[in-house]
């Protein structure tokens, strides 16, 4: 949400939401294709923002670029691979998957995956008995169950 | 001279802070009551000069007092009285001095609320807070002055960002440094329980009511700031996934874990070294956000301070301060007792899940945000990593949050049933998606697993949260006599699992359902977007304080009822922006949107038209969870003083006798 | 044991952090780096009738200096070049970016022509397939047409000094 005002405070005076040129396409599935694409793409300029909403000179030009490739019918693939072709994978909001990025995409699994066994361990060793629990008679265990199954229903 | 003032004030509130982090400390650990009784008096001083050197800053901004650099750059005599006070917070170095102020204003108010605390453990609260404030006041006076003077004096400022005269950003910032630093007290109570070993429950119960109080304003502050984002920034977004906006989002997801921790050290006595831990963790994290947004590795976040000295400043901070309080937890934490038992499904488990999922969101934010930092430490290229990874990685591990978070109140501590409880939610569960997938397909036709999917978890949450409250209320003899018996907290938590489904059907909606055109229009012109008809009737032009404006009309229609919206371009004068000032009619179910784009030939605009079906109950979820953290804060039991509340049986004297 | 993870966890961050603070995380650094230079064909910006194509600069070690009249840091950096192109050490040649040629022409005569020729980008295409993203940059070129490195930003004496001429020297004993 700030980044509007870091682009402001320490690069460059760009307006909010002045990346507005009107494009004319002759498909609708190929103008949605385009939006759904500059909005990946990181701005160099003004980088932190989308292609899509960047008013730097680059990325209009860029822009063009896209809406060329897109409109002449070739795939996003292709718009993508002439981005990183010569800006590398730094313009990509979404980063491939590869080698450098394995840890990236699994990290969270992985994690998740650690907090798992953590839990059941846990859960295991919590659940032995700890032998310091008063005995209870068994008609106060009786009285216990009555009570719980009022509340769980 | 006021400036002056404020500058003698801040070093006053430093040898305080230096009183109140050294003596209680020493007292506490020694046993010396007189050294721990300067904990208060100091903490309260501390605060008043504080607001002292607050006040001064304040008043440098209402006189328009050019000569104070700060002054200068972030204010200009045109700027309405109401943005300059708010300019004070604008920048750096009067954020940083808000900081310090809202740290002594917890301060203030843990010396006022503090009767129940014991001596020593008052003293080690303070003491640690106090340390926390040396740092921040070290680090202002040596690297971020707001005080310093400028000679000569310019004629007039700077004037203060565009994107900052604006109501929701002169109140985010305040708020969510309520959160960030309420989450001290937590951290405070937290080294004060390790230091002296009485981590129990009654430790628990003392540090609930602030973490709720923290977590609330951290919840209004991040609400305000996508609130803010959406109507300001002009895009029609409301979370952009910006590192700035994670250095937010990642001690809330903590915080949020740790208030449900809480619960089960305070009730149960167990999770002991997992909920200090957690507390630990969430002001870390707030520290860590500081440090992100103003040492400049973060590209997104380059430009709040750039200055290099500041950032290994903070690093040494942030190193001293939670590294510290890692080691007292490492030495400390194996010494800690923790009998509980439970069995494997009981509430103890099922709010342990919930911690590892917040958890591992958070940590996953936080490698999204680092990673491309640390490809480059290694050298290995640089990337970027934006709102497509977060969003790949963050659904599936929040899906069973909100799965889990409606029925968690029905599991019974130490034991617990699932027969049972699947049980009673035997009809609820298939009915809440049945109705999710109808109400997607019939209401707008869609077919989209995702729009479904979410739909149905909300009302199955919704459902699920409603359905433990009644279960509550069942257990009294008449349901009136059920409302009346259950504690606001219960009431508190309700609200706020509500909250999050409230949030989720917004978030899911606004982001299928959403319209947008981007268009050429001229005066006369009409374009149709999800059924308005959006009319271009004109411009012209206005004059504001500071700016001038091209303000066009629009005349929007449907079903013969018709509404008028003014966007505004702004020029503001001394900085020589452009703004967009976006129009928008809130509803309940659909927000329109227009916003100018650039002037084009013959009076024509580049205009987006925005259709946003739902996407008030976002905010309105986060309201409803902030009412639930006030519903629980407002619970008698935390103003009761020790001996007066309900004993925790067992669990806390085990403890403290360890 | 488990209880000083989370420490060891800090301290690796702690160096990740203060060695993010030695990094510049606006620097992007580009792919094109030993791959051939992209080829162009543009007029020069002296005369509009001749064409400036990366064919006439093969064979030979040169810089590829980007630059504007509406930029303001090349004007930091033009004497750095002015000075260097007059020690004839290797070509300069100047890449004119989204610039009219009144004002090209107009900077060169007020600040010095350090280059054999420009290259009149006016759409900034060509800027596009170098890779292009803050005016100025200078692209390091060898013998055979491969980039071997690219300085963004204003060139320093010290950058040149310290990094760009030693690689010059070991490109052309290399030949």
């Amino acid at each position: 949400m700030k980044r509007l005002i870091l682009c402001l405070w320490g690069l460059l005076a760009v307006p909010a939401a002045d990346a507005m040129e009107v494009r004319q396409f002759d498909d609708p599935a190929k103008q949605e294709r385009y939006e759904t694409l500059i909005k990946d793409v990181r701005c160099l300029v003004c980088q932190n923002q989308s292609l899509a909403e960047s008013d730097a000179e680059l990325a209009k030009d860029l822009r063009t670029e896209v809406y060329n490739i897109i409109q002449s019918g070739k795939s996003s693939e292709e718009a993508v691979q002439f981005l990183t072709d010569r800006y590398g994978d730094f313009v990509l909001y979404r980063p491939p998957f590869k080698s450098i990025t394995l840890l990236l995409w699994l990290g969270p699994f992985l994690l998740l995956a650690g907090g798992a066994v953590f839990l059941w361990k846990q859960a295991r060793r919590r659940a032995e008995p700890s032998g310091k629990e008063e005995a209870l008679s068994a008609d106060e265990r009786r009285r216990l169950q009555q009570l719980k199954d009022r509340f769980q229903g | 001279m006021i400036a002056e003032f404020g500058h003698i004030a801040l070093v006053m509130a430093l040898l305080m802070a230096l009183l109140q982090g050294t003596f209680p400390l020493m007292g506490a650990s020694q046993g010396v009551s007189i050294w721990m009784s300067v904990a208060k008096p100091a903490g309260r001083a501390q605060f008043l000069f504080l607001l002292a050197s607050f006040g001064a800053l304040t008043a440098c901004f209402v006189n328009n007092d050019f000569s104070v650099e700060y002054v200068a750059r972030n204010s200009n005599s045109a700027l309405p009285l109401y943005y300059r006070i708010a300019a004070v917070w604008g920048s750096h170095e009067g954020s940083m001095l808000l900081w310090a102020t809202i740290l002594g204003l917890w301060t203030a108010a843990v010396t006022v609320f503090s009767r129940s605390l014991s001596e020593d453990f008052l003293a080690r609260v303070l003491g640690v807070m106090g340390l926390v404030s040396v740092g921040i006041l070290l680090f202002i006076l040596y690297t971020s002055n707001p005080f310093e003077r400028l000679a000569p004096a310019p004629p007039d400022g700077n004037d203060l960002n565009p994107l900052l005269q604006d109501f929701g950003m002169t109140v985010h910032p305040p708020m969510l440094y309520m959160g960030y630093v309420g989450l001290s007290v937590a951290f405070a109570f937290a080294i004060a329980a390790l230091l002296g070993g009485s981590l129990d429950s009654a430790w628990a119960r003392w540090s609930r009511p602030w973490t709720l109080v923290a977590w609330t304003f951290l919840t209004g502050g991040i609400t305000l700031g996508s609130w803010w984002a959406y109507y300001e920034l002009g895009w029609g977004g409301w979370w952009f996934w910006d590192p700035v906006e994670n250095a937010s989002f990642m001690p809330w997801l903590v915080a949020t874990a740790l208030i449900h921790s809480l619960a089960v050290t305070e009730k149960r006595g167990a999770f002991k070294t997992w909920t200090v831990l957690l507390a630990i963790f969430a002001f870390s994290l707030s520290l860590l956000g500081t440090f992100l947004v103003r040492s400049g590795v973060l590209t997104s976040v380059h430009a709040f301070a750039s200055d290099p000295t500041r950032g290994l400043f903070i690093l040494i901070l942030l190193a001293i301060v939670v590294g510290g309080s890692l080691l007292v937890y490492t030495l400390k934490a194996p010494g800690v007792r923790d009998v509980a038992r439970y069995s494997l499904v009981s509430k103890e488990n099922l709010l342990l899940l919930n911690n590892i999922l917040l958890v591992t969101a958070s940590a996953s934010i936080l490698l999204g945000t680092l990673y491309p930092l640390i490809l480059d430490a290694l050298k290995l290229g640089k990337i970027s990593v934006g709102p497509p990874y977060f969003g790949a990685v963050f659904a599936p591990l929040m899906a069973p949050i909100f799965l889990l978070a409606g029925i968690g109140p029905m599991f019974a501590w130490r034991e617990s049933s699932i027969g049972r409880i699947l049980h009673r939610v035997r009809y609820l569960f298939p009915a809440s998606f049945a109705a999710g997938v109808a109400l997607a397909a019939l209401a707008w036709n869609e077919a989209d697993f995702k729009m479904m999917a979410g739909l149905g978890c909300a009302f199955w949450l919704a459902a699920s949260a409603l359905l433990s409250l009644w279960t509550r209320l069942r257990l009294r003899e008449g349901w009136l006599e059920g409302l009346r018996a259950q504690s606001p907290s219960v009431y508190g938590m309700t609200a706020a699992h509500l909250g999050a489904a409230v949030f989720l059907v917004g978030a899911v909606l606004s982001d299928r359902l959403s319209q947008e055109k981007l268009v050429r229009m001229a005066p006369g012109d009409s374009v149709t977007l999800s059924g308005y008809s959006f009319h271009f009737l004109g411009t012209e032009t206005l004059q504001g304080p500071n700016f001038s404006a091209q303000q066009a009309t629009f005349r929007v229609e449907r079903d013969g009822k018709s509404l008028e919206l003014k966007p505004q371009k702004r020029n503001y004068k001394v900085q020589r922006n452009m703004m967009t000032e976006a129009a928008i009619d809130p509803g309940l179910t659909r927000d329109l949107y227009v916003a100018l784009g650039e002037p084009l030939d013959k009076n024509a605009w580049s205009v987006r038209l925005y259709v946003k079906p739902f996407i008030r109950w976002i905010w309105a979820g986060g309201l409803f969870m902030i009412a639930g953290g006030l519903l629980s804060v407002s619970d008698r039991r935390y103003r009761l003083p020790l001996r007066e509340a309900r004993a925790v049986p067992g669990q806390a004297a085990a403890a403290r006798a360890s | 044991m488990r209880f000083a993870i989370p420490l060891a966890v800090f301290v690796l961050l702690v160096i990740l952090l203060g060695v993010g603070l030695t990094l510049d995380p606006r620097e992007v650094p580009s792919p094109l780096i030993g791959k051939p230079a992209p080829a162009f064909s543009l007029p020069e910006v002296a005369a509009a009738d001749r064409t400036l194509s990366l064919d006439r600069l093969k064979g030979q070690v040169f810089l590829l200096n980007v630059w504007a009249s509406w930029c303001v840091s090349c004007r930091q950096e033009h004497p750095v070049l002015v000075d260097f192109a007059k020690r004839g050490i290797v070509p300069i040649y100047g890449l004119n970016y989204k610039d009219t040629r009144d004002d090209a022409l107009a900077w060169l005569k007020r600040f010095g022509d350090p280059y054999r020729a420009s290259a009149f980008d006016e759409d900034g295409k060509m800027g596009i397939d170098w890779g292009v993203y803050g005016v100025p940059e200078t692209f390091l070129v060898d013998q055979h047409g491969v980039i071997r490195y690219k300085h963004t930003g204003p060139v320093t004496p010290e950058d040149l000094e310290n990094k760009i001429l030693p690689l010059i020297r070991e490109l052309q004993g290399a030949a």
